[in-house]
């Protein structure tokens, strides 16, 4: 759990190794692929003015952002003017002092928790924790993942990596009072088993946190959306209500929030809508049959202003879908832990140095082959591959890039641009490899190129290089 | 009327390796009336630069291939890769007041991925040659995503006599190539690799195509490693009827 406190990825490379031998997490990773993708194909196959749809979505969130203290201005006077309070929270760290501070007021022992990220990107639980109060996940997802002492993998299905023995296992570990022999042996009992346990909670926790899937400025209202309806317990039972969100999420009209629901759910879980869609105004009214009494919302920065009116603002639009991930040949082979903080794949290789560093997070952006699939599922329409890349060139002005990487790559650059010697390098160079190889047309193993020869043959030099063939030619 | 005039940028992969897709590709050039020009001062089209953060290199390239190709009326790839980074990259690596970055444009606009410039620009609906084998192709990332190759070289390849297309599942996903990525992270690479073999070979197909060199090798290249018998070849190979020299990664008898 210290990834927390210390955020930071250059771990990442051995990260991959560890979870590309985890028998386990490539079950889960496996069983999960084929299900994302498919079901967001079928989901947008019946919209056929999806593309319509990303285009505007795209548009009401560039134009948010690019007024984005006027709707943020909008919004906290509309939250005033409904009982509420915003609390301005530059760092993670102002978060959790805000949060444990509006807990304490409320004598809170019991903490209960609807799915938030910003809540992880915060460390909450383990703020909670160390002062006394207990944090309940009521997220299923979250809840197995709180029972193992881990953090997400996935940021809308954060136990993706898990499998039905290991949920068992914890379930097993943790609710000491029922039967040791009982049955969990499938999805249906197990969901079941967390259901009953955690009715008990809601009901003890004085204070409940959700997070919000967008702010509406118009309104002053937070939405979430969940499938267990575990946000709505956590936000409605409590007497306090504590909303975690980063100040991007910010939609300026009602409008807008429906637009970006429409290509929300589609993109994430392939499902038309999420089946609780909730809309939160405040405090309890008099006239409220329920409801919190005290509503509360926690409005993160931890870096995202910095990101604006730069290359990076278009990560700002991100709703948290996963639907990159989804897609991402490299997130469905190591999963999420390996990317070493809360937000993985092709997202979290961009926003993780954009809010950690890249001296921290430099090794995020450069794992992938730019083969540009989260791009294009992208409800969003963020150009995530080229925003690796500008983090890969401010790696490489800060001097961050691997000594061996720049040596190699200014030899290399040192002959492509004089192309009589490159012909002669080259022609050299593949004479040797023909050498080498003699009729197999291929070789087993290479100097300096291991990381390709210890898994794959490397294909042999046809003859003379076309360049020389072509000159002999004509 | 005389054909266009077209430079034929062979890429540094079809130069070094595989030179016969670099003749496969003039061949279907002049097959389809065009006058083949290869510029002699062509090395590599300085994507490794762009794609490892290094700008000024990149733009160094960039400016010695544009001056070198921007006179001819089109510019040929046999890469959707190389291709990509020429039609689009070019223009994005130079900022707006600089001259270089009109220049890039204008050259991007003529650029174009061998079998998509037969099909889209030149009008090309066939090809007239045979080859008995059951294919299945794979959608390398740069063609499909950045230039939207997908039916281009299905529709010709459906024309060639004697070959079936069967596809496979996850056609669209990358085979872990990447340049540089595939020696950066070679186990991840390696699994990808390892799914893509496997997905091609599942379809019962003796003949794997695409239309990259980077991925055809890095496919091969594990084919053979794993003793599988399907052939690896590019498409370009194919569509001319040059399919006389051994297989990418496959010894001469």
């Amino acid at each position: 759990m210290t990834i927390h406190q210390n955020p930071t990825t250059p771990a990442f490379q051995d990260n991959t190794r560890v979870a590309l031998k985890n028998a386990n997490l490539q079950t889960a990773m496996r069983t999960a692929r084929v299900g994302f993708t498919e079901k967001r194909l079928k989901a947008i196959g019946k919209v056929p003015e999806f593309d319509d749809l990303r285009a505007a979505a795209k548009a009401l969130k560039d134009h948010t952002l690019g007024n984005l203290d006027l709707y943020l201005m909008a919004y906290e006077a509309k939250v005033i003017a409904a009982g509420g309070h915003v609390h301005w929270a530059e760092t993670a760290e102002d978060a959790r002092a805000i949060v444990l501070d509006i807990c304490r007021k409320a004598g809170a022992r019991t903490v209960n928790k609807g799915k938030t990220m910003i809540s992880e990107e915060c460390a909450i639980n383990d703020h909670l924790s160390a002062n006394g109060i207990t944090p309940v996940e009521t997220d299923l997802g979250e809840y197995i993942i709180q029972l193992r002492g881990e953090i997400p993998s996935h940021i809308i299905a954060p136990a993706v990596h898990v499998t039905v023995p290991e949920v068992a296992d914890a379930f097993r570990k943790a609710h000491t009072h029922l039967p040791l022999d009982r049955d969990l042996s499938d999805n249906a009992t197990l969901q079941l088993e967390a259901r009953r346990v955690l009715r008990q909670k809601y009901f003890e926790a004085e204070v409940g946190i959700t997070g919000a899937n967008m702010l509406i400025a118009e309104t002053g209202q937070s939405v979430i959306v969940t499938n267990e309806g575990n946000g709505d317990l956590s936000q409605s039972l409590p007497r306090v209500h504590i909303v975690m969100a980063s100040l991007e999420k910010l939609v300026p009209t009602l409008d807008d929030a429906s637009t970006v629901l429409r290509v929300l759910a589609r993109s994430a879980t392939g499902q038309e809508m999420s089946v609780y869609t909730t809309f939160s105004s405040g405090p309890r009214r008099a006239a409220d049959p329920d409801g919190p009494q005290e509503y509360h919302v926690v409005l993160l920065d931890n870096g995202r202003t910095n990101m604006v009116a730069t290359e990076f603002q278009d990560m700002l639009r991100c709703i948290r879908c996963g639907a990159c991930m989804n897609h991402c040949p490299v997130y469905q082979a190591v999963g999420g832990h390996a990317y070493g903080w809360v937000y993985p794949g092709p997202m979290g290789a961009v926003l993780t140095p954009s809010l950690i560093g890249v001296e921290k997070g430099g090794q995020l952006p450069n794992a992938s082959t730019f083969c540009g699939r989260c791009e294009s599922v992208c409800p969003m329409q963020i150009p995530l591959p080229k925003m690796m890349r500008h983090w890969r060139e401010k790696e490489f002005e800060k001097n961050l890039t691997p000594r061996a990487t720049r040596y190699g790559l200014g030899l290399w650059a040192f002959a492509a641009r004089r192309p009589r010697l490159y012909r002669a390098a080259t022609g050299l160079a593949m004479a040797a490899l023909r050498l080498l190889a003699g009729r197999r047309g291929r070789l087993a193993a290479l100097p300096l190129a291991g990381g390709w020869t210890g898994t794959r043959d490397f294909p042999a030099p046809q003859g003379p290089t076309f360049m020389q063939q072509w000159a002999a030619r004509r | 009327m005389p054909g266009p005039k077209v430079a034929l940028f062979v890429t540094c992969l079809v130069d070094m390796f595989r030179p016969s897709v670099g003749f496969a590709t003039v061949k279907l050039l002049e097959d389809a009336g065009c006058t083949v020009v290869v510029p002699p001062a062509q090395t590599c089209c300085g994507q490794p630069a762009w794609n490892s953060g290094d700008r000024e290199t990149a733009k160094a390239i960039a400016r010695d291939v544009i001056a070198a190709f921007e006179g001819y009326d089109y510019i040929v790839v046999p890469s959707g890769s190389c291709g990509g980074t020429m039609a689009q990259d070019y223009a994005a690596m130079f900022d707006a007041g600089d001259p270089w970055a009109g220049r890039a444009a204008a050259m991007g606009a003529k650029t174009h991925e061998i079998v998509s410039f037969l099909t889209d620009v030149l009008g090309v609906t066939a090809v007239p040659v045979a080859l008995t084998a059951r294919a299945t192709y794979h959608d390398s990332c740069s063609g499909l995503r950045a230039l939207g190759i997908k039916r281009q070289p299905r529709a010709l390849l459906a024309t060639v006599a004697g070959l079936s297309l069967t596809e496979m599942v996850e056609a669209e996903v990358c085979c872990g190539f990447g340049g540089t990525f595939c020696v950066k992270y070679p186990e991840v690479s390696t699994v990808m690799a390892t799914d893509k073999v496997r997905n091609a070979c599942d379809t019962g197909a003796d003949l794997l195509l695409a239309g990259d060199l980077g991925c055809l090798m890095n496919m091969a290249g594990k084919a053979r490693r794993e003793g599988r018998t399907i052939a690896v070849r590019h498409v370009v190979e194919v569509l001319a009827g040059m399919t006389d020299t051994p297989a990418i990664a496959e010894g001469r008898p």
